[in-house]
């Protein structure tokens, strides 16, 4: 009995330390990437463009690369995300079909997402002819993002109560019109905090990128609204590097004088969008639901 | 076992008084397991008929095949006569016949909208847009629910926000809008107290007048107080059906007798 | 009289206003007469019905072809190696000779093979008893408090992009590992550091839905017995989550398995059998991360990076593969 007990003893005390050292290996990395970050992070370094050979670049064009590229890829992901995510929870049956469905999808998820930024290249920048551009980045990030997307749509949509859809059949509504009516609004806070925490990923998401959009920007003229012209920031046709990617080419290249200031800052933008999307997320989600449930 | 689940007595009316009836509608669930065998009922018409029984004995597997909604759990054999059409037939429109025939559940389920909303819902989806006469239709049919006066002045308000007891009420007048001529009620005071129900039953009551109502129960007492019919089934099968004070006063068949007698011991 | 008149008006008008007047006119409630031909034709939701399943079929399928073009377009590359240029299989598999360029004898990758399989390997064995701990700690140890905190820990931890990781890996861990180890800091032990932390939340996540999942009065009936928190752990509790907990770590190794950037910034890149954990060397992932910019399509060079690609393709479909085994091995 005394042995059992110290043993006890000793694994508690091994797994506080264990625990306690992930905590701090979390703050470390926090930490780290803050304090030599944040402080880089002016006006200055936000607005202006990034420099190739030397130092006091900024990364104005990398951070709305990024936004745009979440932008789009979030336009084209979600609805057909939204209708897998239907057809798995409100139309597929329980057989051999769906099993060979869920599997597929499964699949997809557990690509690397250099494998499936590489299908993007030889696909949209090869095949088609895109070229390196948005539209090939953002439809590449589109496949990383629709297997975990779709998954998490579809938990949303099994969230919505039973006895929702049966007052909806009951009515004479169809299937179609209760679903879109009824179950989707009321799916509405699950579906929004999954669509953000997928944001999060397709921000920070660089190896997916480095061979469709590209692994630099052309010169880009935000006065020019018009889509089709070359020199636009609208144009999906441009290369286009994004915040992750540069600090991977930074490194990687080595070129410029101040790389490490420059990742670092970058860095802590990321993590700092990142961060406010999960806080976004969780709390949206709940207000949402608060707001669906609540009796007032 | 052949003898006790036959049939003791089976109340048939003449044709033209009969809103609803089966012939030896079948419930099979995944292929394998039989919930229901042979059940042939039909159901007169402005009456309300109580379904009683054991659990799994099959009387709601049976409420909800009159409307079709076992439909994708469920193979479902035999006969539902409407307006003498077999509405259990896969070219039958079963949005149409869930139009006629609505239901209300054993959990009130009132969507998280408006009370004006929940009642208005399914009417525009069905292409009715006058503003007037939408009003118009909130308004007969929360009365005709007997929720007008509780309600009248929060229409805008969420429906979550009423009582257990109100938002059945609000679920019965959600389906009186549609105008169904049939309404299956699932249990539909089985989560309410005792005040909320008995508003309940004198609304069920007043309904009958324009309604034929078929209702499952496990409450004896209410079975009683407001059914004109009743129904007593038994692993799958329909036992007896008589007027309700036959069965409850005297009843033909051992099962039922015995049934009766424990339920209300 | 005029007067008279003016009064009586008022009153009337005052009696009308006071009166209890119904919103709407009421009409007597009561059912449609049902249209029997309505019951036998298409209607409106029939329409939506067809369009709406419509619908989510097209977004269904257009998924599935996705799946089978990435596998069919990188198959067909990736097989090029062997069939176009007519390198042989078990050369590239075992040969550590990796220069495509000087023709089809050069082309074996399995220098990249056993690297990105030591830091997969690695980086799972050390995050594995980490992330058991947490996932103790979380689920038998404190409160729900404490859990949510660590829940955000983890969270926080996945959301941290991945260059992010190489980053800090190429700033902090390389020169810590170059100052105690010699060399360059670049290798199999910097990249199995970087990797741990990130494959770390997945395996964590997953444990904890497996030590949810363990039944409570598995832990009551153990504890009735007088064994101590850790007996019930340690004998019961982790006994029977095992299966699952197997299934957590081969997602976290598949992960490991699968990154690219991260790892390409530490790694060194040099197509070299590792010879220690710390002399430089490349992955499967890095290699491609790193080469494929630089050779022309169609070629030898390109067709073998692809064939890098197919490989970790096809060890994705392994990993998935294994999960699904090792999870009906759970069932029975």
């Amino acid at each position: 009995m005394n042995k059992a007990k110290r043993s006890d003893k000793i694994a508690t005390w091994v797994i506080y330390l264990l625990v306690a050292l992930v905590v701090l290996i979390l703050a470390g990395i926090l930490g780290n990437i803050l304090i030599t970050g944040v402080p880089h992070l002016s006006w200055h370094f936000l607005t202006s463009e990034a420099s190739s050979y030397q130092a006091g670049g900024g990364v104005r064009d990398q951070l709305f690369n990024s936004i745009y590229l979440l932008i789009l890829t979030t336009i084209i992901s979600l609805p057909i995300a939204l209708g897998a995510a239907i057809y798995l929870a409100e139309y597929a049956k329980d057989n051999w079909l769906t099993n060979l469905i869920r599997t597929t999808i499964e699949i997809l998820s557990s690509l690397p997402s250099i494998v499936v930024g590489l299908f993007g290249y030889l696909l949209f920048v090869v095949q088609f002819g895109f070229g390196f551009s948005i539209i090939s980045g953002a439809l590449a990030l589109t496949f990383f993002n629709l297997p975990i997307l779709t998954s998490n749509i579809e938990q949303a949509i099994n969230g919505v109560p039973q006895a929702q859809r049966e007052a909806g059949l009951a009515l004479g509504l169809s299937n179609w019109k209760t679903i879109r009516g009824i179950v989707l609004p009321a799916a509405l806070p699950g579906i929004l905090t999954g669509l953000i925490l997928s944001a999060g990923r397709i921000f920070g998401e660089a190896a997916a990128l480095i061979y469709t959009a590209g692994q630099s920007g052309s010169t880009v003229d935000y006065s020019n609204w018009n889509p089709f012209s070359p020199t636009s920031f609208l144009n999906v046709m441009r290369p286009a590097e994004t915040l992750a990617v540069h600090i991977w080419k930074v490194n990687t290249e080595g070129i410029i004088s101040d790389a490490t200031i420059v990742s670092a800052a970058t860095s802590a933008l990321l993590v700092i969008v990142v961060i406010i999307f999960n806080l976004a997320a969780r709390y949206l989600g709940n207000k949402l639901y608060q707001k669906l449930t609540a009796a007032k | 076992m052949e003898t006790t689940t036959k049939a003791s007595y089976l109340a048939t009316f003449k044709p033209d008084e009969v809103a609803l009836a089966t012939e030896d509608l079948s419930v099979l669930y995944g292929g394998k397991v039989q919930k229901l065998f042979d059940a042939s009922l039909q159901f007169k018409k402005n009456t309300i008929t109580a379904l009683i029984g054991a659990s799994g004995s099959g009387k709601s597997t049976f409420l909800r095949s009159l409307n079709r909604m076992n439909d994708r759990v469920a193979k479902i054999n035999g006969k539902i006569m409407f307006h003498d059409l077999d509405v259990n037939q896969p070219n039958i429109n079963v949005y149409e016949l869930r139009k006629n025939i609505g239901m209300v559940f054993q959990r009130p389920n009132p969507f998280p909208k408006s009370i004006r909303e929940n009642i208005t819902y399914a009417l525009k989806a069905n292409g009715q847009t006058d503003k007037q006469q939408l009003e118009q239709i909130v308004e007969e049919s929360l009365r005709a629910a007997a929720l007008w006066d509780e309600v009248k002045d929060k229409l805008d308000k969420s429906a979550l926000a009423l009582s257990g007891g109100q938002q059945q009420r609000l679920c019965i007048a959600r389906a009186l809008a549609v105008k169904p001529e049939i309404l299956l009620l699932d249990e539909p005071a089985s989560a309410l107290d005792p005040v909320s129900t008995s508003k309940l039953e004198d609304t069920l009551k007043q309904l009958r007048l324009e309604y034929t109502m078929i209702m499952v129960t496990h409450n004896m007492q209410q079975a009683s107080r407001i059914s004109d019919y009743t129904a007593f089934f038994h692993l799958g099968h329909v036992i007896e059906y008589n007027t309700t004070a036959d069965i409850f006063t005297n009843p033909k068949g051992q099962l039922t007798e015995e049934y009766i007698q424990g339920s209300f011991g | 009289m005029a007067k008279n008149t003016e009064d009586l008006k008022q009153v009337v008008d005052q009696a009308i206003a006071q009166q209890e007047v119904p919103h709407v006119k009421l009409n007597k409630m009561g059912p449609n007469s049902v249209d029997i031909n309505r019951l036998t034709k298409p209607s409106k939701e029939t329409r939506q019905e067809y369009w709406g399943k419509g619908l989510t079929y097209f977004a269904i399928i257009l998924i599935i072809i996705l799946v089978v073009s990435i596998i069919g377009f990188v198959g067909v590359h990736g097989l090029a190696t062997f069939f176009g240029n007519h390198v042989n299989v078990f050369h590239f598999l075992t040969s550590t000779d990796w220069d495509p360029g000087d023709g089809k004898n050069h082309v074996g990758a399995a220098a990249m093979i056993v690297t990105s399989f030591s830091v997969t390997l690695l980086a799972a064995l050390v995050a594995t008893p980490f992330a058991i701990a947490v996932a103790l700690f979380m689920t038998e140890y404190t409160s729900q408090k404490g859990a949510k905190f660590l829940q955000s820990v983890m969270e926080l931890l996945v959301g941290i992009p991945s260059v992010v990781y190489g980053f800090l890996g190429l700033t902090i861990i390389v020169p810590v590992v170059r100052k105690l180890f010699g060399g360059t800091g670049f290798g199999i032990l910097s990249a199995t550091l970087v990797l741990f932390v990130m494959v770390l939340p997945t395996i964590t996540s997953l444990t904890v839905d497996a030590l949810k999942a363990v039944p409570k009065h598995f832990r009551q009936a153990s504890a009735a017995l007088g064994a101590t928190h850790w007996q019930t752990i340690h004998k019961v509790v982790l006994r029977v989550a095992t299966p699952r907990i197997l299934t957590a770590i081969i997602f976290g190794m598949a992960r490991a398995f699968g990154e690219a950037l991260a790892v390409q910034m530490v790694i060194g890149n040099a197509v070299l059998m590792p010879a220690n954990l710390v002399s430089p060397s490349a992955t499967l992932t890095s290699q491609l991360t790193s080469q494929m910019g630089n050779t022309v399509m169609g070629t030898l060079p390109n067709n073998a990076l692809w064939s890098l690609a197919l490989l970790l393709l096809i060890m994705a479909l392994v990993f998935n593969f294994l999960v699904r085994l090792v999870g009906k091995k759970g069932q029975k």
